[in-house]
């Protein structure tokens, strides 16, 4: 087990050096430069040069490179151009914020998903099945965005029983020390801000958890349909074991193992998610601030934030793969 | 399987509706918590007829930085000005400049020293007085910036207008300062400089405390090889005089600063001010609607009846801005004045005003506002006129008209324009009336429409402008027309020598006079089309009564008045 854990994460070493250049060059080779953003309309061409000069962008692109690749090592991710700040030091603090916010979504996603699609499958052809079919449609198509603004309509201005935006009423001034607010709301007992930072959640949460759900709603359907019918259930139904046993370790279990990979997938993609949701929010998260990254060329940030996310695939894969040998104990004996 | 269907028998049926309404029960419990907690928010705010004295104002971005010396950013700004006071101060509602924390001054005949008289009794929020010492700390501390600090993206202000450093002194407007007393400070400058007091208005120049600029190691922007990094006391240590105190800054959430006790002028109704960072405009007002928010800046001019109808109150800023269609005199047929002349007399600017620019929007027959020094009223004007442009474009050698790129942002507003793509499908709509046949050219606006109006030959007319800093001519025609330019790619030595020789007139009458005559020279030239002075607006909840606009931004805090 160690062993498989050490062998992938080995891999890594190789795949984050490759992403590293194609990054670089793939950042640079962008239209425009970072001096433009930063001057606005006061980017005069002197202006423009004297930024590049002074901020190194004028140099050779290998030299580039290994300035940036020799800080990097040294766990230096850089600065970013637009706040003056650190990579590492803004990752940390809007991390948890889509941390949260992601883990609210996919506690919605699985909570009704996999219950739905399992009972979708068990009434295959009913009304339970029809409409579960028609909603995880309905949750495929809709854009993220736009289910965002509406929930945000109805629930924060034509009926305000939930916060619009933010994540958390300033006007609290709770105490932060993990940058989790509902964890530190907990932690130091100020439960009104936990309560409020956790009522900041509920909108965003639904919306980017809505394509998930409608996905993993599909997936348990279509995986319980197929295990159901599957000739072992028969043999232990005609053994006549219990059907609440016959439904928890013999179908549950074994339809779960493709839920699993594609809640992985899915915890992966709630970052692209998270860009759409936390802008109609205004969410502080990652998200956004990779939006502002990209449109302000900030080098650093996006090469940084990748990478991030690189690391961040290849352990959500990871923990999959843990995750299979733990449900399916063929893939243990392998 | 038949079987085994009816076999799940009637029991876990019974459960799962248990369940249901379990969930539902816990659903609606929430809900009503929701409901309950909302209440209270709302009750405990109004209060007995008390004022609720936390103001919470929402900003696009955050600051780019607390050190409005290292800032030139609208949001950067907005919070130095809470925080610090300059010399010189604005009138309010203008863009003159009046006294502040120097309540007079007195220039030398040369122009080249001006004595300033200060105020008394005036100390920073740490405890440190200011004095003429203090003056002479800030001014000696601009000039003896090194490294990344002398980036014009970090200290654009000083850069633009005092041109050099203590390392590149044969550039410099600056030479020195002395203090002559406690409260009296002359600051020599090495070259004429009329806009010099008015400059001092710009928050860039604001007082700071000696104290805390060493103890946090202000000037300290080393940061890695890439970009410049936030020292410790542009990230959250700013100290100055102003009425406000900084608090803490939760980066890309809120900025909150409250009232400083000790401050020597007017304290108001606002006793704390917290800046909620909403960088969506869609968001801001969805805010305002619901009630998180006291107001915000740069509303949409969609909005604007929307707000009004829901009992918000829309503050309209004067104008102080200029929107223009940009000619690039590259493109052969834009070269010809005849064309250039044709493409003025086809547009309609009232009508462009009426169905794309905010309420307040003024008709520009020049490129600087009515309230900028310099401004001719006897300027000439080319009037709405199909029939000569098409005359005139036959006469230039066009009389079916030509075909020329449109360029226009996209994904952006600007305080000169809130609405690109509409001032576009607006304007090339009036050239197809005469037969200007327009090619769209859309660019998102940072970088690629930026760069490709600023850095390349690539473009025929454009949409730009640009919004004033302070009563400074130079600052409108100056930037746009005082060097060959690739935006407008014309070459006219008459007019730079004019511009130039303007700027550098010590006496102010003189220079007024001068620059008159400047915008009568461009209005003749006719290098591009100034269309309007679009005003900003602001909108708040009802329970803001008044609020300082200001065409320059000088909109300080404690001004604001709240009736609950």
């Amino acid at each position: 087990m160690l062993r498989v854990i050490g062998k992938r994460l080995a891999l890594l070493i190789p795949t984050l050096f490759g992403l590293s250049v194609l990054l670089f060059l793939w950042v640079r080779s962008l239209p425009g430069g970072p001096a433009t953003a930063l001057l606005g309309e006061r980017a005069t061409p002197e202006a423009v040069a004297r930024v590049n000069e002074l901020y190194g962008f004028d140099q050779p692109l290998l030299l580039q490179y290994f300035t940036y690749m020799g800080k990097l090592l040294q766990g230096d991710f850089g600065t970013s151009i637009i706040t003056g700040r650190p990579v590492l030091q803004e990752f940390a603090t809007r991390f948890p914020a889509t941390i949260e916010l992601s883990v609210v979504a996919l506690i919605f996603a699985i909570g009704i998903g996999i219950p739905l699609g399992y009972l979708a499958a068990r009434h295959y052809g009913k009304v339970v099945d029809h409409g579960s079919v028609v909603l995880s449609l309905i949750g495929i198509t809709i854009p993220v965005f736009f289910l965002a603004f509406i929930l945000k309509y109805l629930f924060a201005i034509q009926w305000p029983i939930l916060p619009p935006d933010g994540r958390q009423n300033p006007r609290i001034n709770a105490t932060h020390f993990t940058d989790f607010y509902v964890l530190d709301g907990i932690l130091t007992g100020e439960y009104d801000a936990a309560w409020d930072a956790f009522q900041h959640l509920i909108l965003p949460g639904l919306a980017l958890g809505t394509i998930p759900l409608a996905i993993i709603v599909r997936i348990t359907r279509a995986s319980v349909l197929e295990v159901q019918n599957a000739d072992y259930v028969r043999t232990a139904r005609a053994k006549g074991l219990m059907e609440k046993t016959i439904r928890s370790r013999f179908i549950l279990r074994n339809a779960m193992l493709p839920v699993v990979t594609t809640i992985g997938l899915q915890t992966g993609l709630l970052i692209s998610g998270a860009v759409l949701t936390e802008t109609v929010f205004a969410f502080n998260g990652i998200g956004s601030f990779l939006r502002d990254a990209i449109f302000e060329l900030d080098y650093p940030v996006l090469q940084g934030f990748i990478i991030f996310i690189a690391i961040l695939y290849a352990l959500i894969n990871l923990i999959v793969d843990i995750s299979y040998t733990i449900i399916d104990p063929r893939v243990r004996v392998q | 399987m038949f079987t085994s269907k009816t076999a799940r028998g009637t029991l876990p049926t019974r459960k799962r509706a248990a369940a249901f309404t379990a969930g539902a029960a816990i659903t609606a419990l929430l809900l009503s918590g929701c409901v309950q907690s909302q209440r209270e928010e709302d009750g405990g705010a109004g209060g007995e007829g008390e004022v609720d004295s936390t103001f919470v104002f929402a900003a696009s971005s955050d600051p780019a930085s607390l050190d409005p010396a290292f800032a030139s950013d609208g949001e950067s700004f907005r919070v130095s000005r809470q925080i610090f006071e300059g010399l010189v101060g604005v009138e309010p509602g203008t863009a003159d400049p009046a006294p502040l924390l120097a309540e007079s001054w007195e220039t030398s005949e040369d122009g080249l020293s001006t004595t300033f008289q200060l105020k008394e009794g005036v100390t920073f929020h740490d405890g440190t007085d200011f004095n003429a010492e203090a003056v002479c700390f800030n001014f000696d501390r601009w000039y003896n910036f090194t490294g990344l600090a002398q980036a014009p993206s970090v200290s654009y202000y000083y850069n633009n207008l005092f041109r050099g450093f203590a390392d590149s002194p044969e550039a410099a407007v600056y030479e020195s300062c002395e203090v002559n007393g406690d409260l009296e400070a002359t600051v020599t400058l090495a070259k004429p400089f009329a806009g010099f007091v008015p400059a001092l208005s710009l928050p860039a120049f604001s007082m700071q405390s000696p104290t805390a600029l060493e103890e946090f190691n202000a000037d300290d922007i080393g940061g890695s090889s890439e970009a410049p990094q936030l020292s410790e006391y542009a990230q959250g240590n700013p100290v100055g005089t102003g009425p406000f105190k900084f608090d803490s800054w939760n980066v890309g959430e809120d900025l909150t600063i409250s009232a400083y006790e000790e401050y020597w002028g007017e304290q108001g109704d606002v006793q704390q001010v917290i800046f909620r960072i909403i960088d969506d405009p869609q968001a801001r007002t969805q805010a305002l609607q619901a009630g998180t928010i006291d107001g915000f800046d740069l509303v949409s001019p969609a909005d604007i009846p929307v707000l009004e109808e829901e009992g918000f109150m829309i503050v309209p800023r004067d104008p102080f801005t200029i929107l223009y269609l940009g000619i690039n005199h590259a493109v052969e047929e834009l070269s010809d004045p005849l064309v250039r002349q044709a493409i003025h007399h086809a547009i309609d600017k009232q009508a462009l005003i009426d169905q794309t620019l905010p309420e307040g929007t003024q008709l520009a027959t020049q490129f600087i506002p009515d309230v900028v020094d310099g401004y001719n009223e006897d300027v000439t004007t080319y009037e709405y006129d199909p029939e000569r442009a098409k005359e005139l474009l036959a006469e230039a050698g066009y009389p079916d008209g030509f075909e020329v790129e449109f360029n226009y942002p996209t994904d952006v507003s600007r305080p000169y324009m809130p609405t690109p793509e509409q001032v576009f499908t607006n304007i090339s709509a009036q050239l197809e009336e005469v037969g200007i046949t327009v090619t769209p050219a859309p660019d998102v606006w940072t970088p690629d429409y930026l760069d490709r109006i600023q850095g390349t030959e690539d473009h025929g007319i454009h949409l730009l402008g640009w919004t004033g800093d302070y009563n400074d001519t130079d600052n409108f025609i100056g930037v746009f027309f005082g060097q060959e330019k690739m935006e407008f790619g014309f070459d006219n030595p008459e007019l730079f020598e004019a511009l130039s020789e303007a700027r550098g007139m010590t006496d102010r009458e003189e220079q007024t006079a001068m620059y008159e005559e400047i915008n009568q020279q461009i209005a003749e030239f006719n290098p591009a089309i100034p269309l309007a002075h679009p005003a900003p607006s602001l909108a708040f909840a009802p329970r803001v009564d008044s609020y300082p606009a200001s065409p320059v931004n000088d909109e300080v805090f404690n001004m604001i008045e709240l009736n609950e």
